[in-house]
């Protein structure tokens, strides 16, 4: 343990998590086509894309079906060749429908032939090649990665932060991007370096993932401008702001956009996918998932055609019981399921399955103020006074204890010994203030 | 796996949590008294064993009565009374008669815990209000302290508390071992380090309280031109420093605020046994400071990450 470990340590913030990383060896496998997948228009952090097909259409592999309204945005292409057997909104056991694109595979998989790669030759053509890409932050945000990569301060942009972290217990997928695809995860960085005019790169990788670690470092010895950057395993290392901490030393002020301090931000998978499309130009159709969980049997890492349902990835995985929850995404920020008829979207990286023993609610028992809360959380907040401002719906205190910084990590409620649902009511609050501050303004 | 999925949990995140829990960090406070609690009954027989269990076992009973009153869900399983029955039993001492553990027990059980709202809304250490209710009611009861069997063939004699004895005539081993008159759990340090090792080992508490409270006691104490060795070794220091001042509601969060109040202990705990008309100052030191961990709280806070500044 070197000094700033110690230091880290000391100061807490953040905390081990079991990682669970069985699958970080498993290579990926590729999913069995489905008879036919389900394509959500919203895949992604704004507006919801216009379907731009109809029922009785035939697509191919890569034919856009969903058209980005709007820059803040991202379109949707079909994983699958075959018939367009649906157009418009579906209900599941969520309270509001979606509106979807369904089609059914005719199993051939043929590709768009108009695909072919785009010519980039300057930062326009690049951000144009990006927003044709259906690339959005793969790592679970779904932000649309061509609006991300042009900031309006771009020239004051010196570091492109990879992020490799994947904190999460369980996943395993950024660890195998890693390991399989590590030519197109430098293409897409030089790409970005070249482009837009960044003068370097540092791909952050946690110590869990040593083969990782040392591909990458071998790959990047050649080049000046790429080095690898090695977190502590520490939960939340993959959160934006405490990444850029641990890896510049730069703090993102209060309200303020990563790119305020220097830097740019993109997941190595959403990467890694803008160097796959400028070789091929075909845009993202399949997304690499873990599953796992106590309840699958065979847990693995599969590549998945964007929009096949739930149900289906499960079965191929086989269930060791009955599953009693359903998660998208890692154990810590994952979403709980409601429906395994909904589909895989695109910024999914888990599907996770547990069993009746581990889907079980903890039994929330009165508040000790043992301070763990406080200690461990990663953006120095104090949950327990949040939650206690909360309850009395008092504005000023929650803007003083600044419960909008929350990240929602997790960690408040992970580390709680009284099983308090504390995230929960951060989140809470943090909606709560935000909502009275927009009525203040009108 | 079928499509019927009416059955599927659905929660807020994290779907994991730690397997520590409340019960669980009771248990390890109760672990890391047994020692302790060993030592006693070697030093004092198996009276002290007695006091012992009549005052935890009072302690659970009333907040067992409380829950079943106010016909709320019990809370005796988080062991918390436990706990707070063995701190208020070790700082009696083995000769009380059974009646003063009892009414302890409700000083600390039911007024200081129960009435401001339970586990985690006292204002105080119960067992430090138990122990100092009984000390001002009872005052000549709490200070009749048995000399040690295992010195004396003779079990009646009582001898003051080494604090009180002003020719310093009990070595530095028998403070050390706990072979001398005083409470039932605070005069085996030797006990006492052994427990601290363990809360430490389990994090279940951190070492800056107890550090800065027998650090500052110990440079006040020299500063004073008295034993340091012997002030920390003495009285109800150790005990107080180990597990009453790191109750978790009743001290401070940050470590900035742990290091004031574990000076703060220690000032207040040296001027009372210096000047004060009392030999020993570490309950009531406790109670203060106690009181003043809001106004801590308040004062050393962390800034969030990025909350300096504000765009």
């Amino acid at each position: 343990m070197n000094l700033k470990s110690l230091k880290k340590l000391l100061s807490g913030g953040g905390v081990t998590v079991p990682h669970h990383k069985d699958t970080a060896n498993y290579p990926t496998e590729q999913l069995p086509l489905s008879a036919k997948i389900v394509l959500p228009m919203s895949q992604h952090v704004g507006a919801p894309c216009e379907p731009c097909v109809k029922k009785g259409d035939h697509v191919y592999v890569g034919t856009m079906v969903g058209k980005a309204p709007s820059a803040m945005s991202m379109h949707i292409f079909s994983s699958v060749s075959g018939t367009v057997t649906e157009v418009g909104p579906i209900m599941y056991n969520t309270s509001k429908g979606v509106t979807v694109v369904v089609v059914e595979s005719d199993g051939l998989q043929e590709p768009d032939p108009s695909i072919q790669p785009p010519e980039v030759h300057d930062r326009e053509s690049f951000l144009d090649a990006v927003s044709m890409s259906g690339i959005v932050g793969l790592g679970g945000a779904g932000f649309p990665t061509d609006i991300k990569i042009q900031p309006k301060n771009l020239n004051e942009i010196d570091t492109l932060l990879i992020n490799g972290a994947e904190c999460e217990p369980y996943l395993t997928t950024d660890n195998r991007e890693f390991l399989e695809c590590p030519d197109s995860i430098l293409s897409g960085i030089r790409a970005c370096l070249d482009y837009l005019g960044i003068p370097k790169a540092l791909i952050c990788i946690e110590d869990n993932k040593p083969a990782a670690i040392d591909l990458m470092t071998r790959k990047t010895a050649e080049d000046d401008r790429i080095s690898v950057c090695v977190l502590e395993s520490r939960y939340p290392q993959g959160a934006q702001n405490v990444l850029i901490y641990n890896a510049t030393g730069r703090v993102v002020a209060r309200g303020a956009r990563h790119t305020t301090v220097g830097v740019m931000m993109l997941n190595v998978t959403t990467v890694s996918s803008v160097g796959k499309y400028l070789k091929t130009g075909m845009p993202l159709v399949t997304k690499r998932l873990t599953v796992a969980g106590d309840a699958i049997r065979s847990p693995k890492n599969l590549e998945v055609p964007i929009g096949t349902p739930i149900l289906d990835v499960i079965d191929f995985c086989g269930v060791r019981e009955e599953p009693q929850k359903i998660i998208v995404g890692g154990p810590m920020m994952g979403t709980a399921q409601m429906d395994v008829n909904y589909p895989i979207t695109r910024q999914n990286n888990g599907l996770l399955a547990f069993g009746a023993k581990a889907s079980e609610k903890p039994n929330a028992t009165a508040c000790i103020r043992c301070g763990r809360c406080i200690n461990s959380c990663p953006m120095g907040l104090s949950p327990l006074a949040i939650r206690d401002a909360y309850v009395q719906f008092d504005a000023d205190r929650l803007d003083e204890l600044m419960a909008d910084l929350c990240i929602g990590c997790g960690t408040c409620s992970y580390v709680c010994p009284a099983k308090r649902p504390l995230t929960q009511s951060v989140t809470l609050a943090k909606n709560f203030l935000k909502s009275k501050r927009n009525r203040g303004k009108n | 796996m079928d499509n019927q999925t009416s059955h599927l949990v659905v929660s807020p995140v994290p779907h994991i949590r730690s397997a520590l829990t409340t019960q669980r960090i009771m248990l390890n406070v109760i672990i890391a008294l047994l020692p302790a609690l060993i030592a006693s009954t070697v030093i004092f027989g198996l009276r002290s064993l007695l006091v012992v269990a009549v005052t935890t076992a009072s302690c659970v009973l009333f907040e067992y009565l409380w829950c079943r009153i106010r016909k709320t869900a019990s809370t005796i399983g988080d062991l918390s009374a436990v706990v707070t029955g063995l701190l208020l039993a070790f700082n009696l001492p083995p000769t009380v008669p059974l009646y003063l553990p009892v009414i302890g027990a409700i000083a600390a059980i039911i007024v200081t815990k129960e009435l401001f709202g339970g586990i985690g809304c006292n204002f105080a250490n119960p067992a430090i209000v138990g122990r100092i209710t009984l000390a001002v009611s009872f005052p000549a009861r709490m200070t009749s302290y048995l000399y040690p069997k295992l010195l004396m063939d003779c079990d009646a004699l009582t001898s003051a508390t080494p604090l009180a004895v002003s020719d310093q005539r009990l070595s530095l081993l028998d403070l050390f071992l706990g072979t001398h008159g005083g409470v039932i759990g605070e005069t085996c340090a030797l006990a006492l380090l052994l427990g601290l090792i363990w809360l430490l080992a389990t994090r279940t508490i951190e070492i800056t309280i107890p550090l800065t409270y027998v650090g500052t006691v110990a440079v006040f104490s020299a500063i004073c031109g008295e034993n340091v060795l012997y002030q920390i070794l003495s009285g109800g220091l150790l005990l107080g420093a180990v597990f009453m001042a790191t109750d978790y509601t009743t001290s401070p969060f940050f470590r900035r605020g742990k290091i004031v109040f574990g000076v703060g202990l220690g000032v207040i705990t040296c001027l009372i046994r210096f000047w004060g008309n009392m030999n020993e100052g570490v309950s009531y030191s406790i109670l203060i400071m106690n009181l003043l961990v809001p106004y801590i709280n308040r004062v050393f806070r962390r800034t969030p990450m990025g909350g300096g500044t504000r765009k």
